[in-house]
């Protein structure tokens, strides 16, 4: 009853089924007698290849832009190298936690020499957190732990944590590169410039 | 007494217990026609109600359960539980009903219709309504913690997921990222919407039914209620500092650190059984776990269409069967490595770092 209703005004009074048959019979003389109906059968087809145009621009344009907003144009990233003052000020046997928040690294002595661990879990790149009186970082997402080695013991990380390639610099400070990393899987650990012997 | 209570209850939170419990009471439950009806369903309403009342005494319960971030999920377990409560108490009636030979309780109601406008719209706009009234008190009383701007630094100890995904969070525990965080999240929506295809069983359509499909609400409530809602309380509520398992009357220390040394497949197989050390070449060195693993996925499914599924394997044909017991074993999966890492330590049962694959 109610579908109907709005289908009776839309059959009398559609401007679109004459039109159909008088293009259909005699195109041109039916466009030419009807220069004040504005929707002809050609105009229309140029405004369509118009708007086809205008929108392949806008839209060619706004995905352009879109690419181009992917690339900032200052990118703030730490310096990948730092200076972590002379090798005196690390105690054997102690996680020094100062270039964490900064750098991401911890800087551990071993009878051996110095390492750097980076903070990143190797499970899915939360932060742990060292426990002194446990002597083990702690993952708190899911539960991973490391040695201060850095090998994985507890939870799901599946690999140690990498170690920063780490050397004494010219004024006689240690200097963390952190654009090379050495994982303990691969074997890179015995790499020399892994371990600072100091 | 009561701390007597409490630390019972506190040792029983344990995972292997608390799941294990859970498991047991889940397929009791269903399976218990008489639980089904509304007076049994409210002694259990009521022991809830008074189990929370009494709890939140406790100011170790009080101050987990009343955090803003941890009502909702409260509110959660008790709709939960209603509703699977009406289905199955409706699904319980019709089998009732079918049993005497008598037709649905869906057959016998009104067919007439209602108009969308008024009939629907209206009561749309006024729950739309009440659901906005709702959510500004919500906000109002119970407002959403704010924390410092973030540090990538600086984890919060623990780090939770959305409520949503502790689901998922817990399963990241037992696997490999890949695999809980990837693989296993694609088969759930895969398997959820390969279900019409697999489910031959024409029965239940248009009613409630549990006698007609006690295999299929069984699999599906079990991966709904267990491996999903029991996933999700566990994170909120027992899940604490550096991801440790609380009890629910435990004070969440952040000192508390049980050693959870955990061992591959391969060590315990090369080292603690053969006393040799592990193999070089990650091959070898696997082999075992990768035995374990393909026995799992190729044994697993002729023997079960031969013995404990073998109507299935006759009733849905090769193709339908495999991809059904695939699924079905995925699902397993969860559980089986929870049992194995709290039970036995073990991390993973292939592992090999080298090339990011773990089992």
């Amino acid at each position: 009853m109610t579908e109907k209703d709005p289908r009776e005004p839309a059959a009398g009074g559609s401007p679109a089924g004459p039109e159909k048959s008088t293009a259909g019979t005699s195109p041109a003389p039916g466009q030419a007698a009807k220069p004040a109906a504005s929707a002809s059968r050609r105009g229309f087809l140029s405004w369509l290849v118009l708007a086809w145009i205008a929108f392949t621009a806008a839209m060619t344009a706004g995905l352009t832009a879109l690419t181009r907003f992917l690339f900032p144009n200052v990118l703030f990233e730490p310096p990948s190298t730092f200076k972590a003052g002379p090798p005196s000020e690390y105690g054997i046997g102690i996680v020094d936690e100062r270039w964490k928040e900064r750098f991401g690294v911890w800087i551990v002595r071993d009878e051996e020499g110095l390492y750097a661990l980076s903070t990143t879990c190797t499970h899915l790149g939360c932060t742990p957190n060292w426990l002194s009186a446990d002597e083990k970082f702690k993952c708190p997402c899911h539960g991973s732990g490391f040695y201060k080695t850095g090998i994985n013991f507890e939870g799901p990380a599946p690999r140690p944590l990498e170690r920063y390639r780490i050397l004494l610099a010219e004024d006689g400070q240690v200097l963390v590169d952190k654009s090379r990393k050495f994982q303990w899987e691969k074997g890179q650990w015995e790499d020399p410039e892994s371990l600072l012997k100091a | 007494m009561i701390d007597f209570l409490k630390t019972f209850i506190n040792t029983i939170a344990a995972p292997e217990w608390f799941v294990s419990l859970a498991i047991v009471v889940f397929f009791v439950a269903l399976f218990w026609e008489k639980l089904w009806t509304p007076k049994p369903a409210l002694y259990v309403l009521g022991a809830a109600v008074a189990f929370f009342t009494v709890s939140l005494l406790d100011p170790n319960f009080r101050s987990i359960v009343t955090k803003a971030d941890n009502v909702p999920i409260v509110a959660m377990l008790f709709l939960v539980g209603f509703f699977i409560w009406l289905s199955m108490s409706q699904a319980y009636e019709n089998d009732r009903r079918i049993g005497r030979g008598e037709k649905p309780m869906e057959a016998s109601e009104p067919v007439s219709k209602v108009l969308v406008w008024p009939d629907l719209v209206y009561t749309e706009f006024i729950c739309l309504i009440l659901f906005t009234v709702l959510l500004i008190v919500w906000s109002i009383f119970l407002k959403a913690p704010l924390e410092q701007p973030a540090n990538p630094g600086d984890s919060p100890n623990p780090s939770k997921a959305p409520w949503y995904f502790l689901g998922l969070q817990e399963m990241l525990v037992y696997y490999d990222p890949w695999l809980a965080g990837v693989v296993f999240p694609s088969l759930i929506v895969v398997g959820l919407m390969a279900i019409p295809f697999i489910d031959k069983n024409k029965k239940g359509s248009g009613y409630y039914t549990f006698r007609e499909r006690k295999v299929e609400i069984t699999i599906f409530l079990f991966g709904f209620v267990i491996l999903w809602i029991l996933l999700i309380a566990t994170g909120t509520f027992l899940r604490g500092p550096n991801w440790n398992f609380f009890g629910p009357y435990e004070f969440w220390d952040v000192g508390k650190l049980p050693p959870l040394v955990n061992i591959n497949l391969s060590e315990y197989f090369w080292v603690k059984w053969l006393n040799t050390g592990l193999p070089k070449g990650w091959l070898l060195r696997e082999a075992p776990g990768f035995i374990v693993v393909l026995l799992y996925l190729l044994t697993l499914p002729p023997l079960l269409a031969r013995t404990l599924l073998r109507k299935y394997y006759e009733k849905l044909g090769p193709e339908r069967y495999a991809v059904m017991v695939i699924l079905l074993l995925s699902m397993g999966a969860l559980p089986v490595k929870m049992y194995l890492r709290w039970l036995f330590n073990l991390k993973y049962i292939i592992a090999i770092p080298e090339y990011f694959f773990n089992i």
